[in-house]
């Protein structure tokens, strides 16, 4: 150790990242949004080319590289079953709700893929297989949240 | 002993300020769908993907695998490359290794932005250093302005000077509908009234902030004519990075990076008089002062003479060597494709497929990269088959 830190502290300097974002959500995505906002719907889409109905809609289907078509809209859930789950016991200030919930993956009825979203209630009920369906807010704006969390049925 | 390498297509968005039809990998789609069309390949013919931007513009950090929908990457290897503002021709240059080395036949570069998400000041200075830098010249402005005064005292060049610049390259945009500033032309006297930002850059002589991407098919020797006809052979490269303290730059000895880099590519493409034996060039000028000073480390002419070359009509379309017939930076900035943008211009323009922007007979074309703290990229693309 140099003399001259015997009695000091090396530095460090303080800062913080705070940057504001409008990310583009995006026609399709829009569509998905303006549905729960305005309709309560879950909406997804169909690729002609491999069959996938996606929620929440996508462009173009990844996997076939294929742009999905306009007559592709339909409405997927509100109901599904829990694929998988797990339960979150400490608050975190990202987290989406106050702990104990859950996070779980939902393959809402008519989808091929699954929809994260959160369960609060009746936890020790949740398991993989059981059924849910959405709970939409009252007040809502546009946001994959518009959707309050899912309650097993 | 590397493969000699081609460009066979090219694609790129209509760029604009905001495009908030699409998000960022819908908006990657549409160019690398373009891309493909062009040289009528499929996405199952890439063998792999080179993409880029830079993170704190859209802070998605892991671009590689969020953007496989729109690149067409699922199930393929990727590489994502991230340079700053030679982002562009980084993913080129690595494309074009890929393909050199023998180990991949047709490779995918991607370069993207949606500058229209952030703020482009906040997040440029997060490439400075945090400790020394970052508080004082970082983002785009100071450090190029800096370097624009010192320009202009050790040669006597005037701001009317790099307002010629600028009137240039966005009466050069008329010709591509690809443009943001497509059909926006500007005169001296609109650059010289325009808001003085830092001096002596007014809003006129910097780019605007973009939404755009843009992707390139780069193919192997063997099959590059079977896809294409008329080809971009990859004649050299070189990049040349340098040190990152504002303060070590000595900016009278013009931009040291570029000198280094364009030196290297011309030895290896045998261009010895750029002037005379390049077709046409496609800068990285972000800013109206660099088509002043680059020019002259470039060596289209000497130190302190490229307001006269400017002047004298030798860049402009018909003049000796056209500089950005596609408008430049100075008319389309989306930072992590405004590189490969280059590249892809200059492709076109040896492809012969530069529409209303073609330069008559090209066979050499230059395609340059710069990036933040004063560093450099060059390409040099050619008809000729390199021996
Ligand atoms: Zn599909």
């Amino acid at each position: 150790m140099a003399s001259w830190l015997e009695n000091e502290e090396i530095l460090t300097r303080k800062g913080q990242i705070a940057m504001p974002y409008a990310w583009s959500v995006g026609e399709v995505g829009s569509r998905f949004l303006v549905g729960l906002r305005d309709e309560k719907r879950i909406l997804g889409n169909r690729c002609d080319k491999c069959g996938a109905t996606y929620v929440p809609p996508r462009k173009n289907c990844g996997v076939c590289f294929h742009d999905l078509p306009d007559d592709g809209w339909r409405e997927v859930g509100p109901e599904g079953v829990v694929t998988s789950c797990t339960v979150v016991r400490e608050d975190s200030p990202l987290a989406p709700a106050k702990a104990p919930f859950a996070y779980v993956i939902v393959k809402l009825d008519g989808a091929d893929v699954g929809f994260m979203h959160v369960v609060r209630d009746n936890l020790e009920k949740l398991a993989v297989g059981v059924r849910v369906a959405a709970r939409f807010r009252e007040a809502r704006e546009g946001s994959i949240l518009d959707i309050d969390s899912f309650v097993i049925l | 002993m590397a493969r000699r390498v081609a460009i066979v297509g090219t694609g790129q968005t209509h760029h604009k300020s905001h495009r908030l039809d699409v998000n960022g990998r819908e908006m990657i789609h549409e160019a690398v769908t373009r891309a493909l069309e062009d040289c009528e390949l499929t996405i199952n013919d890439v063998d792999a993907i080179v993409i880029g931007n830079m993170d704190h513009f859209e802070s998605i950090n892991c671009v590689d695998t969020w953007s496989v929908e729109g690149s067409g990457g699922v199930m393929k290897p990727i590489l994502k490359v991230s340079t700053g503002g030679t982002t562009g021709t980084s993913v080129a240059i690595a494309a074009y290794y890929h393909v050199a080395s023998g180990l991949f036949d047709r490779v995918l570069a991607i370069g993207w932005e949606k500058n229209s998400e952030s703020d482009t000041t906040g997040a440029i200075i997060t490439c400075s250093d945090p400790i020394w830098d970052r508080f004082s010249y970082s983002g785009a402005i100071p450090s190029l302005a800096t370097e624009a005064s010192a320009y202009m005292k050790q040669y006597g060049a005037t701001q009317k000077d790099a307002a010629r610049v600028a009137v240039r390259d966005r009466t050069h945009a008329l010709n591509n509908p690809y443009a943001q500033m497509y059909n926006r032309p500007i005169s001296i006297e609109d650059v010289m009234e325009s808001a003085m930002l830092a001096y002596p850059i007014k809003l006129l002589d910097v780019c605007p902030r973009s939404d755009g991407a843009c992707a390139v098919v780069f193919a192997a020797e063997e099959i590059a004519g079977k896809i294409s006809p008329r080809p971009a052979w990859f004649k050299s490269c070189a990049a040349r990075h340098t040190t990152t303290w504002f303060g070590d730059v000595d900016y009278d000895t013009g931009l040291l990076s570029l000198q280094r880099a364009a030196r290297e590519a011309f030895d290896k493409a045998g261009i010895r008089s750029p002037a005379d034996d390049l077709d046409v060039a496609e800068l990285y000028l972000p800013y109206s002062y660099a088509g002043l000073k680059w020019i002259e480390a470039l060596g289209f002419c000497g130190p302190g003479e490229g307001p006269r070359f400017i002047w004298d009509g030798n860049t402009d379309m018909g003049g000796k060597i056209p500089m950005n017939p596609s408008g430049g930076v100075i008319s389309t900035n989306c930072i992590g494709a405004t590189a490969l943008l280059r590249v892809a211009e200059a492709a076109l323009q040896v492809m012969g497929k530069g529409g209303k922007r073609q330069v008559p007979d090209v066979k050499n074309a230059l395609a340059t990269g710069f990036g933040g703290c004063w560093w450099s990229d060059v390409v040099v693309l050619s008809k000729d088959r390199p021996s």
